[in-house]
């Protein structure tokens, strides 16, 4: 196809328009990969239906993650992009970069691959999208030069990212690009050579804001959280009153989900044993309003989109555990899950639909964990309880 | 094979972070006091030392290519000392400690098709997956539905102007790349037809246990045709999840006229005043319409209206709805409540509604 010119008149309607275009982008590389690229999406585009198959076993030499094999299914019209395949770079914590680094990543991928790139995919990783089969392993090694590594993929632990944390936010109640850092590294095998029975995947949340949806997508959600009073700067509180743009009664005080707060027009009150943590009042105020000094945050477990169980959110492990070097509390809870999961898990079944089979107290007596109040919503409604009768002398025992 | 042959490294992990940070931030980190909205598009973090840092957030298509980039690095270089970062909705943020390089920044932004925005009561950059570009189970494209939808929305991005912000987000399929299932609106792709088993490959690329295995609701028997191992799907227990697709390439459900795109509202992540939330059917389905699916537009800007005009400030679109009741947002939006709205996959009967607590 490349020999000749490729009229794409319908997704050459996507280059109008004030949002910026990504068929510009695919457009302005000019090399023969992007121009069949683009011809594919034409016909996509035409037929209604996508033109890729399914992945198929490429890699990078002792890896088993890292690249997503990709073919099409239209190879003789289309040869230039025949063989597509993605390659996910582990990114830097947080996404920061200099121009340098950015740069330096361009020209490897320039030179080895179709230069598009996703910056990020939905994990965090830098992707790199259209690699031939014989590129792959000439790009590994450029990217191994320039200090990247591939990211996760498949029944691997996932590349672990997280929020710019204490970065650039007042609220984050850890260091998530600390712990994110720290955890990539310790567990580097595991996010290179598949051992669970199915992805597992971290991320780090600075505040219950949760800005990386932490709470939706992770097998293990750790959100910052503080457990002393928020602090207050009385004089803060007394310039947003004045500024009128925040009616503190409405916005504030009446929104609080414990109603634990009251204002009488000149002085803000919380009664912080009954504060939740949602973050509310602080992000209606921020100059005002501050997270605790006593800092840590809730572990939390299981949560996955909907194949093949259905969706789950994340659910309460650890109600408060500090966050500091060398985390050996948070890594043997770690150890600990894994262990259990990757013996009895099935086979494309992530941890919390692991939990859901197997019950949340079974599964917390397996791993060693006291079960907590914190951990459900409501206790059990139906009497249909399984008694373990074997256990009945240690009640005996209890009673004297 | 080149001749200089280094030694092969592996597992050597991402660079660390900190040779990424602007020495503003080093300067400041763990140490920021807190924030505010210069104008749109523009955040200022002010640190208890009293420095001030800049950060001007402007879209990106996502899908980028290097010569993008390399243009964003040269911005950074120009206004920022070469330092910039992206976000989880792939916008991306230039950090400046110079507040009078703000404005032409901006505006070289512009001039190049990277408006600014995002921040605050706005719709920030949706997330979205791979669609027609590259995912082998798409149904639908992920970057043309998008970028016909901000094309719409465009105002929506540019100034903070709903009642709280709005979290737009795209999967191709039901797999969900990304955490679509807890968006204010998510556009979620999908089939509406069982599997078409090719018995040619089935024996070649799959395995038939691990293939009836797959099946959530045990829809798919193993089955003998013209001699050759097979399996058979039984239509009326298919959800077309496409989770056998997953395990065996041999059952594709892409169809040109069945494919197509759903509507689901009011899901959330952060915990700030309600819990986090998923996101709920609004519409059950509608037609690809490529390059611009004129239908998907119009659902969700009428959905996005309908909100901004009815939300109290604060509101997330989930909190509002909850405020309002499910029957008054079908009758505000006009959208038809089907069968398919009422759940019946595991324990549906939990939203069934079990009370009086609704307005006549």
């Amino acid at each position: 196809m490349s020999e000749k010119e490729l009229k794409t008149p319908l997704v050459d309607e996507l280059e109008e328009g004030p949002w910026p275009s990504f068929v510009k982008e695919i457009k302005s590389l000019d090399n023969p990969k992007a121009k069949d690229l683009l011809g594919v999406l034409e016909r996509s585009y035409r037929d209604k239906v996508g033109h890729w198959k399914h992945g198929g076993l490429v890699g990078v030499m002792g890896y088993g993650g890292g690249v997503i094999g990709r073919y099409n299914d239209l190879p003789d019209e289309f040869p230039e992009v025949a063989a597509f395949h993605t390659l996910r770079v582990n990114h830097p914590a947080g996404w920061f970069y200099t121009s340098d680094v950015l740069r330096k990543l361009c020209d490897v991928w320039e030179e080895h691959g179709s230069g598009l790139t996703n910056m990020h995919g939905s994990t965090g990783d830098i992707i790199f999208l259209g690699c031939s089969t014989e590129e792959l392993e000439p790009t590994f090694k450029k990217l191994t030069e320039l200090g990247f590594d591939l990211g996760g993929s498949g029944s691997c632990l996932r590349t672990p990212s997280c929020c710019n944390g204490m970065a650039r936010c007042e609220w984050a109640c850890y260091d998530t690009m600390a712990l994110t850092y720290d955890l990539t590294m310790e567990y580097q095998d595991e996010l290179h050579r598949p051992p669970f029975p199915y992805k597992f995947k971290f991320k780090m949340a600075g505040c219950a804001n949760d800005c990386v949806a932490s709470i939706a997508r992770a097998d293990m959600s750790i959100i910052g959280t503080w457990k002393d009073e928020i602090r207050i700067d009385a004089d803060a509180v007394k310039e947003y009153a004045e500024a009128g743009d925040l009616d503190i009664l409405v916005d504030v005080v009446s929104r609080c989900p414990t109603k634990c707060m009251s204002w009488d027009g000149q002085e803000l009150l919380i009664d912080d044993a009954d504060c939740v943590k949602c973050m509310h009042c602080i992000n209606a105020m921020p100059k005002a309003l501050a997270p605790g000094k006593d800092r840590g945050a809730t572990i939390l477990v299981g949560s996955k989109a909907p194949i093949i169980g259905g969706a789950l959110l994340s659910s309460v492990m650890v109600p408060f555990l500090k966050m500091e070097p060398p985390y050996e509390d948070l890594k043997e809870l770690v150890d600990a899950l894994w262990e259990l999961w990757g013996e009895h898990g099935k086979n494309r079944e992530r941890i919390g639909e692991f939990i859901q089979r197997i019950g949340l107290g079974n599964f917390l007596d397996q791993i060693g964990l006291d079960p907590t109040p914190e951990m459900i919503a409501q206790p059990r409604a139906n009497p249909y309880i399984f008694y373990e009768l074997d256990d009945e002398d240690e009640y005996e025992d209890d009673e004297d | 094979m080149s001749t200089n042959l280094k030694k092969r490294v592996t597992d050597i992990g991402p660079p660390h972070y900190e040779q990424f940070l602007p020495p503003i931030i080093k300067e400041n980190y763990g140490k920021w006091k807190y924030h505010y909205f210069m104008r749109a598009g523009v955040m200022v973090h002010v640190g208890e030392s009293g420095d001030q840092l800049y950060t001007v957030r402007a879209a990106s298509p996502r899908l980028c290519s290097v010569h993008t980039i390399r243009f964003f690095a040269d911005l950074a270089d120009e206004f920022c000392d070469g330092y910039l970062r992206f976000t989880s909705r792939n916008n991306v943020e230039f950090l400046l400690s110079d507040e009078s390089k703000v404005e032409p920044l901006i505006e070289r932004l512009a001039k190049e098709g990277f408006p600014v925005g995002g921040f605050g009561n706005s719709i920030s950059n949706p997330v979205h997956t791979q669609g027609w570009i590259h995912c082998h189970s798409a149904a639908s494209d992920a970057s043309g539905v998008v970028k016909a939808l901000m094309d719409d929305l465009f105002e929506y991005f540019a100034e903070p102007k709903l009642p709280a912000k709005l979290r737009l987000a795209f999967a191709c399929c039901l797999n969900m790349c990304g955490a679509v299932h807890c968006s204010d609106i998510a556009i979620l792709g999908v089939h509406r037809r069982i599997p078409e088993i090719n018995n040619e490959t089935i024996r070649a690329q799959c395995e038939i246990p691990t293939t009836v295995a797959s099946c959530p609701t045990g829809a798919i028997r193993p089955t003998t045709v013209n001699g050759t191992k097979s399996v058979e799907v039984i239509e009326e227990q298919c959800m077309f999840c496409a989770n056998c697709y997953t395990v065996c390439p041999s059952m594709t459900l892409n169809d040109p006229e069945m494919d197509g795109l759903s509507i689901w509202v009011g899901g959330k992540v952060s915990n700030a005043r309600t819990e986090p939330k998923f996101s709920k059917l609004a519409i059950p389905y509608i037609p690809n319409n490529p390059p611009r699916w004129p239908e998907v537009v119009e659902a969700v800007r009428n959905i996005v209206e309908v909100y901004a005009a009815g939300a109290q400030k604060f509101e997330r679109l989930g909190e509002w709805i909850e405020r309002i009741g499910w029957p008054k947002f079908f009758e505000l939006t006009g959208i038809e409540f089907t069968k398919y709205h009422i759940d019946d996959f595991s324990h549906a009967g939990e939203t069934f509604k079990r009370s009086l607590h609704f307005r006549q």
